[in-house]
């Protein structure tokens, strides 16, 4: 690393979280240790052009970390005598990371005592060194009102004393499934503009439970999930305008990340521990395999919804079996299961709308269709979609 | 059809705010009111002054009454409104849904009486 300060950068980058982990173990307090290591990145930032980058970035980094927050701690007489002062084992000299304690930063921060909207944006400033604008301009949230409330739960995490541990297995099932409702909410999160930020940070957070959770399958689901979601990113928007899985150019779509999903959706089921996300990553799977077989595989898909729906019906769940039904069974069957559905989603679900017109317009019934597609754009706030249904609806109004 | 939605915040959340600060929520309303706008069914909207600034009158009785503050006093606080021109109470709740308010405070919604514009 020549640069001094861009292997600042890169060590924030890489080691915000696993130092950030290891401090707020160590303190209790978040604030405390954020605090201290933005003064250990500064410092870097001043005193490694000078004297050139240390063997150990992590390690400096940790200890004029430590060092800070032994000087507060003792100002806030928070501990009475030297001896009481947190015990840092740093290897100046070890190329060796800190130990990496992610996993108990990321249980605090889905805690059921933290009200679940904060898990996320929690999540991104701990572990990944976000600022609270950035996460609120992702979250489309007022940047100040989320800071206070981060604060807020930062505070409630050091005086409600929620501990910085890995509790056991059983317990710890539970624990991170609340890390993996998190971060599939972030991914899944309804963007206003879906050409920015789709899951970048998810997929970031997704791949690292995995590896922190190499025995939990539905983390290893959740990362196949996102993998596959983000392979074929590339081909889901052409011109500001939206195109449907079956009508993407497989070309597109990218080769590593379909490599790292099947991966990763393999390991999951040698597991032998099914759930929703394994089951969603499969669904991800049938559509890629037409990048293979050029032809998708209705009937898998029509079985896993039908498994996925064992696992609690989701108003897109139901929206999406409805709508495989209507290429297996024709048009009119795909109607009546959409009638079905309705009674669960309400009338005021855009996917509803959508296969409802697409079903109308397969039977020729043009107005019917133009109705439905215009009810489904009203419904719709993101441009590239709200573009597809009105190229949707041009294709059925022309006489 | 014509709907107003009335945003109610904390004053706490949005008190002792900086330059940097108002410039961040000024990009997530921006943000917003360009999807409002791309979508077509942005008309109106304006942020207002917080409710210390308030001035209420009234002439109901006969005397004119100015009083200092606001007609109620709320712990959530009307700080703004947006008008869009959606055609029904699902479509301005899907967009309403969307207003950065509505994450940390209320959001009222009121279709409009005039009817459409």
């Amino acid at each position: 690393m020549k640069d001094p300060i861009r292997a600042a950068e890169l060590a924030a980058r890489l080691s915000y979280g696993r130092l950030l982990a290891f401090l707020s173990a160590r303190t209790h307090d978040i604030t405390l240790a954020e605090d201290a290591l933005s003064d250990a990145f500064a410092k870097a930032l001043e005193a490694w052009p000078q004297m050139g980058v240390p063997g150990n970035p992590d390690a400096w980094l940790l200890t004029v970390a430590r060092n800070r927050l032994s000087d507060v701690l003792r100002r806030q007489g928070r501990f009475s005598i030297k001896t009481d002062l947190p015990e840092f084992v740093v290897e100046e000299t070890s190329p060796s990371t800190v130990p990496d304690e992610r996993l108990s930063l990321l249980l605090v921060c889905a805690h059921p005592a933290i009200n679940s909207d904060l898990h996320a944006p929690l999540m991104l400033q701990t572990v990944l060194g976000l600022d609270a604008a950035s996460i609120a301009r992702l979250f489309l949230i007022s940047p100040t009102a989320l800071s206070k409330r981060l604060v807020r739960a930062k505070a409630k995490i050091r005086d409600a004393g929620i501990p910085f541990q890995i509790p056991e297995s059983e317990v710890l099932k539970t624990r991170s499934s609340a890390i993996l409702e998190a971060i599939y909410a972030l991914h899944a999160h309804d963007w206003l503009d879906p050409t920015e930020n789709l899951g970048e940070e998810a997929f970031y957070l997704a791949d690292l439970l995995a590896r922190l959770l190499p025995d939990n399958a539905e983390a290893l689901g959740l990362a196949s999930l996102i993998a596959a979601n983000r392979a074929r990113l590339p081909a889901r928007i052409v011109d500001d305008v939206l195109v449907s899985t079956e009508d993407q150019d497989t070309v597109l779509w990218d080769e590593d990340l379909i490599a790292y999903s099947n991966r990763q959706l393999v390991r999951a089921h040698q597991l032998g521990s099914v759930g929703r996300f394994q089951i969603e990553a499969a669904i991800e799977a049938v559509h890629i395999a037409r990048k293979e077989t050029g032809t998708t595989d209705w009937l898998a898909l029509n079985k896993l919804y039908h498994a996925c729906l064992q696992y609690g019906p989701t108003a897109g769940g139901l929206v999406a079996q409805a709508a495989v039904t209507g290429r297996l069974h024709g048009p009119e069957a795909g109607l009546a299961a959409l009638e079905n559905a309705e009674g669960t989603v309400g009338t005021a679900f855009q996917p509803l709308w959508a296969a409802r017109a697409d079903m109308c317009a397969r039977l020729g019934q043009s107005e019917r269709a133009a109705r439905y597609y215009e009810k489904a754009i009203s419904l719709t706030t993101d441009l590239p979609s709200i573009n597809f249904l009105r190229v949707k609806l041009a294709s059925v109004s022309k006489p | 059809m014509r709907y107003t939605f009335l945003l109610y915040t904390e004053p706490a959340d949005l008190a002792h705010m900086t330059a940097d600060d108002w410039e961040a929520e000024k990009q997530v309303y921006g943000a917003y009111i360009e999807a409002l706008n791309k979508a077509g069914v942005f008309v109106d909207t304006d942020w207002l002054q917080p409710v210390q600034t308030a001035t209420t009158l009234s002439l109901k009785g006969g005397s004119k009454q100015v009083q200092d503050g606001p007609f109620a006093d709320t712990k959530e606080t009307l700080g703004g409104y947006f008008v869009v021109d959606v055609p029904d109470l699902d479509a301005a709740l899907a967009w309403a849904e969307k207003c950065p308010a509505a994450k940390t405070g209320k959001v009222e919604i009121r279709a409009s009486a005039m009817g459409a514009v």
